[in-house]
């Protein structure tokens, strides 16, 4: 087995998806979760290699030409990704198989999700910044077609197209960051980057790639001031929110960081901007999940939150911020993934998610208590989870930030408090307290439903327990992709008594406490958001895009406005503005008036084309302009006769007199000619005719003194009667050298002959 | 004599480019007629003027210096004839535009929009 294989076998299997679920039942997931399960198995077992340094590289040709390739570098960073994405897609499968067993086309919506596995798992192992941008676009594709899959919801269907807009903007700004940043190796392979990262550092590209890829990364992890599409992406149900919402697609910004950091990283600009972006995310997003209600927008809040804190600690970028953000990052995955999980069981076992709506489940359903508890224990940064190893190396990550620390740390502990009160406030407020009536008895969710959440649980919990021995062999490597030359640090529970731990007790504390107050600590967080964030960002995006429309209407109205004489005249300007710089930048035209080359005879019929040419534009009756016309074209036959075109000559005659035949036929069944300019427009017209009219005769006069080119008739003279057997050049050019070209000339003509017999018929029936 | 050549197909292109611009649809085709003539005469003077020489071998091998240039007109003598295609098309167009609209007026046309 190889990605390559791994990757087509999901592919045929998310396009497969919506035609199997009918054979298969509620099964489904259980079937589907094959797959996952066996490249979750394939990436263990490549994990005592990988350990051992190994990088796996594999290539595959696709736009050599541009240095684009089909590439996979999978390091320790792409195996930790790629086991959380199909560890965690593995129980997902088996939750939607059921979770989603009462919604119509279960199948495409199977079909989505491995879809996005894919897409996932292809960010994750791509080597080549083309080949990642390919992968995450199709999650972002994926992300939308998730969101909006309740398509008959408009909310669904305006949180899918806020989501898809604000990561598509961002993916359209990496698009340009990578394509800057592999304008100093003329390659896009990740291996090339890595090997010489001064060659981008050191270039004037840098700041405007590292801004470019940064909105790419940020719309993507939900960073602020983009943070609002993912508390709307909850719209979609709930094994989505678990799993892309949460655990694995919104990551793709941070694990871009992640995989750039020896690249793009190590700057001050780079510090500074992901350390603010960062710090802001990460307190804006705790605090605004105070005062909701809505269980799934709180834990999105604190997704929000997570992701500005992973963020920060790759932005800060020491040895224990580095450490912190993969173990958090690990830890977060599986806390978010259950309780999602949580979310989606508790609101289909009592049909609502409003956490003032609920209370005493506990007696309901005690074992997915139990397990709901212990992912908020992670939450909170509680021993012996998983999740208070995390929460202590990011407290030694922000102590120790190179700067601003205490800012970052503040920051960093009131977001740490804010947690440990929703866990509170999750755990009792719902699974005990007081009891509302529900409609029907709740049940305990069945084994498909609980068994993810089960085994993300047992995880964090084993790892938790035996940090060093199980944890650290799983984040090592990818600790040293992020930053080589970093060690990992052994993990442990207990780290003497020092100032980490008294954070850690006093943030606990302090969480107990608002916890006690939290109708008053609720109430001041609505009294602060209604004076300072009174303005939803997402009803603003809303109004930019509607706003957006209607200047895009009013300037397609303007452009378009639907009068060909004004489009005739844009192109001519522009064309006539363009030539004229050319013709000013070119050498001047020599010109010789030799007045014994003019035979007078010849004068005088240039003379009467003129003169007919201005009777017949000027002219207000339309038989004197066709008369006028009559007289250019044989004015021109004289011309041709004159200058040794016998053949223009005859062709003309014919030409000219079946056309004045034709226009008189036609010209009977026209009105009159109405004056339908004002002088005005006349004028401006005349200038546009004299701009034209100028620049073609200076280029006649330049085109008789260049020769650019041999010219190739002499080939035709030469073949003429040699190959073709003909004397008459002209003639063997048309019907023996080029007489591909006359029989379209032909087909042509016997198009328009058919078009006008048409026309003619149509009109003839319509009177009759 | 070039130069006096040049001028009128200055003259002719910007008489179609004026008629070009009218609102009267007829016009319009007188344009387009304009167009076709102004751009064989700028194919036929571009490519050298000779005269009372044309291409044609008298002797077998003749003397074939001094003749004119049979390509521009063998490219001239296909637009020409295109040409005729074209204008007779536009000619008939017109012709069914006013029986179904009642107007010349272009304008009008799209106002009615």
């Amino acid at each position: 087995m190889n990605i390559g294989l791994l990757l087509i076998a999901l592919l045929i299997l998310a396009f497969l998806a919506p035609f199997t679920r009918r054979y298969l039942g509620n099964a489904a997931g259980w079937i589907f979760a094959i797959i996952p399960f066996m490249g979750f198995v394939w990436f263990l077992g490549l994990l005592p290699e990988i350990n051992q340094g190994e990088i796996f590289t594999d290539r595959y040709r696709w736009l050599p030409a541009y240095g684009i390739d089909f590439s996979f570098y999978i390091d320790g960073l792409s195996v930790l990704f790629s086991l959380l994405v199909l560890g965690i897609g593995t129980f997902i499968l088996i939750y939607a198989g059921y979770y989603m067993k009462t919604y119509p086309m279960k199948g495409r919506f199977m079909g989505y999700l491995v879809l996005f596995m894919a897409s996932m798992v292809g960010v994750v192992v791509a080597g080549n910044l083309i080949t990642i941008f390919v992968f995450w676009e199709l999650t972002s594709i994926s992300s939308y077609l998730l969101i909006g899959y309740n398509h008959e919801k408009p909310e669904a269907r305006g949180a899918a197209l806020q989501a898809l807009l604000i990561t598509g903007f961002g993916g359209l700004a990496l698009l340009g960051g990578f394509v800057l940043m592999g304008i100093p190796y003329g390659d896009y392979e990740l291996s090339t980057l890595f090997s010489d990262p001064e060659a981008i550092r050191s270039s004037s590209l840098y700041l405007p790639a590292l801004i470019l890829v940064l909105i790419g990364a940020f719309t993507k992890s939900a960073q602020f001031p983009f943070h609002f599409w993912l508390p709307g992406a909850m719209a979609a149900p709930s094994p989505v929110s678990a799993y892309l919402h949460s655990a694995t697609m919104v990551k793709a910004g941070v694990f871009l960081l992640a995989r750039l950091n020896p690249v793009l990283g190590g700057t001050e600009t780079w510090y500074y901007l992901l350390s603010i972006f960062g710090v802001t995310t990460m307190f804006v997003g705790a605090w605004l999940s105070i005062t909701q209600t809505d269980l799934k927008r709180i834990l999105a809040y604190t997704t929000v939150s997570a992701l500005g804190t992973l963020v920060l600690l790759i932005g800060t970028g020491t040895e224990y911020a580095i450490n912190a953000a993969i173990v958090f990052l690990l830890v977060h995955a599986l806390y978010k993934g259950t309780l999602f999980m949580m979310a989606g069981n508790i609101e289909k076992k009592t049909g609502t998610r409003d956490i003032t709506k609920l209370g005493g489940l506990f007696k309901y359903m005690p074992f997915a208590a139990i397990i709901m508890v212990l992912a908020l224990v992670s939450m909170a940064g509680i021993p012996p989870m998983l999740g208070f190893i995390g929460k202590e190396l990011i407290y030694e990550a922000k102590s120790n930030a190179p700067d601003a620390h205490w800012f970052i740390l503040i920051a960093g502990f009131l977001t740490n408090v804010i947690l440990v009160f929703l866990s509170l406030r999750l755990a009792l407020d719902v699974f005990w307290g007081k009891e509302p009536a529900y409609e029907k008895k709740p049940v305990e969710p069945n084994l498909a439903l609980i068994l993810g959440p089960f085994f993300l649980v047992l995880v964090s919990f084993v790892l938790g327990l035996f940090p060093s021995t199980m944890a650290n062999p799983l984040t090592s490597q990818a600790i040293m992709a992020i930053s080589p030359g970093m060690a990992a640090i052994k993990l442990k529970i207990w780290h003497g008594f020092n100032l980490v731990l008294g954070l850690s007790a006093l943030t606990v504390a302090l969480g107990i406490v608002t916890f006690k107050y939290r109708y008053k600590v609720i109430a001041f967080a609505e009294r602060v958001n209604l004076k300072y964030f009174k303005q939803e960002f997402s009803r603003i995006f809303f109004r930019l895009i509607d706003k957006f429309l209607i200047v895009t209407k009013e300037q397609t109205k303007t452009i378009q406005h639907g009068y060909h004489r004004y489009y005739l005249m844009t192109v001519f300007v522009v064309a006539s503005v363009l030539v004229w710089i050319q013709i000013w930048n070119a050498d001047p035209v020599v010109l010789e008036l030799n007045f014994s080359e003019m035979p007078l005879n010849l004068v005088a019929v240039v003379v009467l084309i003129i003169a007919a040419t201005i009777s017949a534009v000027v002219s207000h009756s339309r038989v004197v302009a066709l008369i006028a016309m009559g007289v250019i074209g044989f004015g021109i036959t004289i011309i041709f006769i004159a200058y040794s075109g016998v053949d223009l000559a005859i062709t003309m005659v014919l030409v000219e007199t079946l056309m004045i035949i034709l226009a008189m036929a036609v010209l009977y069944h026209l009105p009159k000619y109405v004056k339908y300019s004002d002088t005005g427009d006349r004028m401006r017209d005349t200038l546009v005719a004299t701009l034209v009219g100028s620049f073609m005769m200076v280029l006649v006069l330049q085109a008789g003194s260049t020769v650019v080119e041999e010219p190739i008739s002499e080939f035709f003279k030469q073949a003429s009667y040699t190959e073709a057997f003909g004397r008459n050049i002209v003639n063997v050019i048309l019907v023996d050298f080029r007489a591909l070209d006359t029989l379209g000339e032909i087909t042509v003509i016997a198009v328009a002959a058919l078009g006008i017999y048409s026309m003619i018929k149509l009109t003839q029936k319509n009177k009759l | 004599m070039l130069f006096l050549l040049a001028i009128l197909v200055g003259v002719l292109y910007g008489a179609a480019v004026y008629l070009l611009l009218r609102r009267n649809i007829f016009k319009l085709v007188l344009g387009l007629i304009f167009l076709g003539h102004a751009t064989n005469l700028l194919l036929f003077v571009a490519g050298g003027l000779t005269s009372g020489f044309p291409a044609f071998l008298r002797n077998v091998p003749g003397e074939t210096e001094r003749m004119a240039d049979p390509l521009p007109q063998a490219l001239i003598l296909t637009a020409i004839v295109i040409g005729l295609g074209v204008t007779a098309f536009a000619l008939v167009l017109v012709y069914r535009f006013y029986s179904v609209t009642k107007t010349v007026d272009l304008d009008e046309l799209s106002e009615n929009e």
